[in-house]
């Protein structure tokens, strides 16, 4: 187990290594408005950066706000508070004209290859797109630039005469990644781009992106589901639950030594492809997680109901997010019992 | 590395037209260029009247006959189509002019003016259209242009909340929001991406609507209410032959006709421009190029497969292809056993023949879709030989089936406990009460908490896990013996993921069920089930006792498989060992071995014949003439 500890003081695991990080939230928030017309908090006060040439990865289960967070970000929906820096500029309330400019540098790939390229146009005219509106290039040079794009993306350039149809989920993806990079970003938002492939092809997708990110420097947001592959991709990995963040860290600390409870049940609950090892698992995950029972409303860990390690000071004061000891910034009121019991 | 394309469509088909289709567009436009150019081409002034000429059968002088006054009804019905025509251009031009552009806005904006148009169109279809249109034509007589306009602001909101729905849907794409990312403005992300989309909806609203428009035209005229004698129109010369029906059967028929044909012309017309650019959004495989295998040599040892005496359910053979005029295998020979109690995996890729396997054993094949071969024995029966009925007997009651979508498997109009109840009593003959009881019994076997609650809530408030169980209650409601679970947690989180795949475990150990679960995902298939077959292009690669799947793989298709989840990966970050290339789609597997192309250790023997699936240790089978190298890759094991 790491013991290295760190000033509390010091630079936040919530930011990277280097000064002037690419990408900033501060104190995010983003509320919904559910069907019942009731505000409700998608995302609560969540804070963290990236550097240039960095992946930070944003894992989490449905409704941990993970989404909502990639989708702020590229303006496709609104803040509710706190402020999103890109390249030390404010953006969290842009005007269209400025988004225009920014989409040059900060584009996202979508999960589902299906639903995300234009079945009525071919993929040339998708790919151009990007390129006559913020080059200002003539038909023939952005003609150009798709052909090499689609090599660069492992596809035939051929592939620019056809429509979105006759492509298999995998090369559609691809295309999908064609398409964000078209203008070379500087920061591509990844929401769970991998996640609808099947493993093969997920690993030639995985490497592709590796490679983009080795060749141009681009930065990450990469989002995702899985643990296993986050831990693949990022160097920093910042685990949600419910809207909020409970561990922040880098990639090793959170995934190979998970201080914080969650990230422990979250880990347990993703099964190893491995029999034996899989029944140890299950076993651990029986103390990781409570049953599912009513979260209490006053609840300030969000947490606090699955907890194992829960007291009533979860329900009464909010975990703030502090240096546990990995390294990694952990929001909770228990995490040397739940760090001590992980090492056992 | 280059992937080669999936399917080799010709780039830019042009869709094809039915030939009644092409027929439709000629008489309309025949009817049209006749209206347009009615004075170059009508044989005679049609209202020149010439009474020794009244009352003629078609001949050569007059091709159609002639009407009371002796008036020529082929020139009558060209310079009709003029009104009648016009009419209908006017009420469409309009209808199509108000309610697309207010439908595009308010289905991309929505708010306000959504509401206010969805309000405007529930008055407009509150209004009695024809009582309206007379009032209209009691201020302006005789005005066939005023009535037609009026119909067609009349309908105009109809089409703006029709055009609103599917603008609606086409916003919550993501190709919408990639577009919007990309910095488009909201004016060129519909007329790009929104327009293209809802072309085909709205040609089908048009000419139902065109249609409609013509036959008012026309009614109008046939009541007296639109053009006055002796203008020409197709509606009051159906008008006058019905006058004079009883002395000339002859004079209604020209006229009637040209409105049926007009009519259903506008109707094929929209039919067949909506088929023609759906076919654009169809997956364009190229047909089937491999030619039906014909009776393959069955394999080797599977075939003499005894069924274990503890066996649930036992499948031999069993293969299925496409139907059509080049049939193409999907799943071929494929054999396996599961006892009561116990779990068979089925890994692979998608396009594998996974979920076609299992649909073929539950016998719900798709349409274009048949078994060839092949026994599926159950309870001492072969289901292959069955009778439809009997078949879904053994649906009902032997075999149930659990698949990725809880929540869209229940029908949300009705309850959880009703929809169980149901089904319950299909298959009981129980009393209510006696239905109810068991119903919350098979909801607590499920786990979910509160049962009672529980039953009275509807499918929607329902989270992903707790639907799963309900389905999971319904399929175990007629206490079968086989459970197949096609993905059956591939839509939830893990954390629900390991409460679902812990209820099957319990379930097996508690009531000797014995389930089916295909998988994509190892770790799944490793947490839940005793042993597991791999399948690769339709058939079953490897087959094997769980720990022997993943200790040592004898089919380089398993170990890459596997070596390809970065859980494996040694060092994160570097390139991940990954398979080239794709799955052959269907009616494009090589000859030889299916995996060939893309394995490590493939030689030429490989691709000269079929390769059987041979057993190569106790209770384990593979499908590789190089089975023995395999166990020297080794995976860094997590």
């Amino acid at each position: 187990m790491m013991t290295t500890s760190r000033p509390a003081d010091g630079p936040s695991a919530a930011d990277p290594p280097a000064a002037s990080p690419l990408l900033e939230f501060k104190a995010l928030t983003v509320d919904y408005r559910g069907p019942d017309r009731k505000p409700h908090r998608a995302v609560d006060n969540v804070s963290f950066s990236i550097g240039r040439g960095e992946t930070v990865g944003l894992v989490g289960e449905s409704g941990s706000g993970k989404t909502t967070i990639g989708a702020t970000a590229v303006g496709l929906a609104p803040a509710a508070g706190g402020v999103i820096r890109f390249d030390g500029e404010d953006i969290t309330r842009t005007s269209t004209a400025r988004r225009r400019q920014l989409s040059a540098r900060l584009q996202i790939i979508f999960q589902d290859p299906y639903s995300s390229l234009d079945p009525l146009r071919t993929v040339g005219r998708t790919l151009m797109e990007p390129l006559l509106l913020h080059r200002g290039n003539s038909r023939g040079e952005a003609g150009t630039g798709v052909s090499a794009m689609l090599r660069r993306v492992g596809l035939d350039p051929s592939a620019a005469s056809r429509y979105p149809a006759a492509f298999s989920g995998g090369q559609r993806q691809r295309i999908a990644i064609a398409r964000a990079l078209m203008v070379s970003p500087e920061l591509v938002i990844c929401d769970e781009a991998v996640s609808a492939l099947d493993l093969s092809v997920q690993a030639q997708v995985l490497n592709l992106l590796l490679g983009l990110q080795e060749e141009y420097r681009i930065s990450y947001l990469f989002i995702s589901h899985d643990l296993s592959v986050v831990r693949h991709m990022s160097d920093r990995i910042v685990v949600l639950y419910r809207g909020q963040t409970m561990e922040i860290g880098d990639s090793e600390s959170v995934h190979d030594h998970p201080s914080h409870p969650y990230t422990q049940a979250l880990l347990s609950a993703s099964p190893i492809p491995s029999p034996r090892a899989q029944a140890r698992q299950r076993e651990r995950l029986k103390l990781a997680l409570r049953p599912a029972r009513p979260a209490a409303t006053t609840a300030f860990c969000r947490f606090a109901s699955r907890c194992p390690f829960a007291t009533e000071i979860c329900e009464q004061q909010a975990p703030a997010l502090v240096p546990g000891p990995t390294g990694a910034d952990v929001a909770c009121h228990h995490v040397a019992e739940a760090v001590a019991r992980a090492t056992v | 590395m280059t992937v080669p394309l999936a399917a080799a469509g010709k780039p830019h088909a042009r869709p094809r037209l039915s030939p009644l289709a092409i027929v439709a567009m000629v008489v309309l436009a025949v009817l049209i260029l006749a209206a347009i150019f009615a004075p170059l081409i009508a044989p005679y002034n049609p209202i020149a009247e010439n009474l020794s000429a009244a009352y003629q059968g078609p001949s050569a002088h007059h091709l159609l006959g002639t009407d009371e006054f002796g008036r020529d009804l082929l020139s009558r019905i060209i310079y009709g189509g003029r009104v009648s025509l016009l009419g209908v251009a006017e009420a469409t031009g309009l209808f199509v002019l108000i309610g697309l552009p207010l439908g595009l806005l308010a289905g991309y904006f929505g708010g306000v003016l959504e509401s206010a148009i969805s309000l405007i169109a529930e008055v407009s279809f509150a209004l009695p259209q024809i009582i309206v249109v007379l009032a209209v034509l009691a201020l302006v007589p005789d005005s066939t242009a005023s009535a037609m306009i009026v119909l067609g602001v009349l309908g105009a909101p109809a089409l703006a909340v029709f055009i609103s729905g599917a603008v609606k849907s086409v916003r919550a794409e993501l190709y919408i929001s990639a577009a919007r990312v990309t910095g488009l403005r909201p004016g060129r992300i519909i007329v790009r991406h929104v327009v293209p989309a809802i072309v085909s909806p709205l040609i089908v609203q048009v000419s139902l609507f065109a249609g409609v428009a013509l036959l008012f035209q026309t009614g109008l005229d046939f009541l007296g209410l639109g053009t006055q004698p002796p203008q020409p129109s197709w509606g009051s010369m159906v008008a006058d032959g019905a006058t004079y029906l009883g002395r000339d059967l002859w004079m209604v028929l020209p006229p009637g006709l040209v409105i049926i044909l007009a009519v259903m012309s506008f109707g094929l017309i929209g039919d067949a421009l909506q088929d023609a650019r759906a076919d654009r959004r169809r997956t364009t495989t190229a047909g089937a190029r491999r030619r039906a295998p014909a009776i393959r040599p069955l394999s080797s040892a599977r075939d003499q497969l005894t069924v274990p005496a503890d066996a649930a359910l036992t499948v031999r053979g069993l293969s299925a292809e496409t139907t059509g005029a080049s049939p193409a295998a999907i799943v071929e020979d494929v054999s396996f056993s599961v006892r009561a109690g116990g779990c068979l995996g089925i890994v692979g890729e998608s396009g594998c023949g996974k979920t076609m396997t299992v649909m073929a054993m539950m016998g719900l094949l798709p349409e274009g879709v048949r078994t060839t071969a092949g026994q599926i024995l159950f309870q001492g029966q072969d289901l292959r030989t069955c009778t439809p009925r009997q078949y879904s007997q053994v649906r009902g009651s032997g075999i149930a089936m659990i698949s990725q979508e809880p929540v869209a498997n229940l029908d949300p109009s009705f309850t959880v406990g009703h929809q169980i109840t149901e089904v319950v009593r299909h298959h009981g003959g129980l009393s209510r009460r006696q239905a109810r009881a068991r119903m919350i019994e098979l909801l607590e076997q499920v786990q979910l908490p509160d049962p009672g609650a529980t039953a009275r809530r509807y499918p929607h408030q329902l989270s992903g896990g707790m639907a799963q169980r309900a389905l999971i209650a319904i399929a175990l409601a007629a206490n079968p013996a086989v459970l197949i679970a096609d993905e059956p947690t591939t839509a939830l989180d893990v954390t629900v993921q390991a409460e679902i795949l812990d209820l099957l475990r319990r379930l097996r150990e508690q009531t000797g069920l014995a389930v089916i679960l295909v998988s994509h995902d190892w770790g799944v298939i490793a947490d839940a089930c005793d042993a597991a077959i791999v399948m690769y292009a339709g058939e079953v690669v490897e087959e094997a006792g769980i720990d022997d799947v993943f200790d040592q793989p004898r089919h380089p298709y398993s170990y890459e498989l596997m070596a390809a989840n970065p859980r494996y990966a040694n060092q994160p970050r570097t390139p991940l060992p990954s398979i080239k290339g794709t799955v052959p789609a269907v009616g494009e597997w090589p000859d030889g071995c299916r995996f060939a192309e893309r394995c490590r250790f493939a030689a030429a023997e490989c691709r000269a014949a079929e390769i059987s699936l041979d057993p190569v240790a106790d209770g384990h089978w593979s499908r590789c003439l190089r089975n023995t190298e395999v166990p020297q890759l080794k995976l860094e094991n997590a």
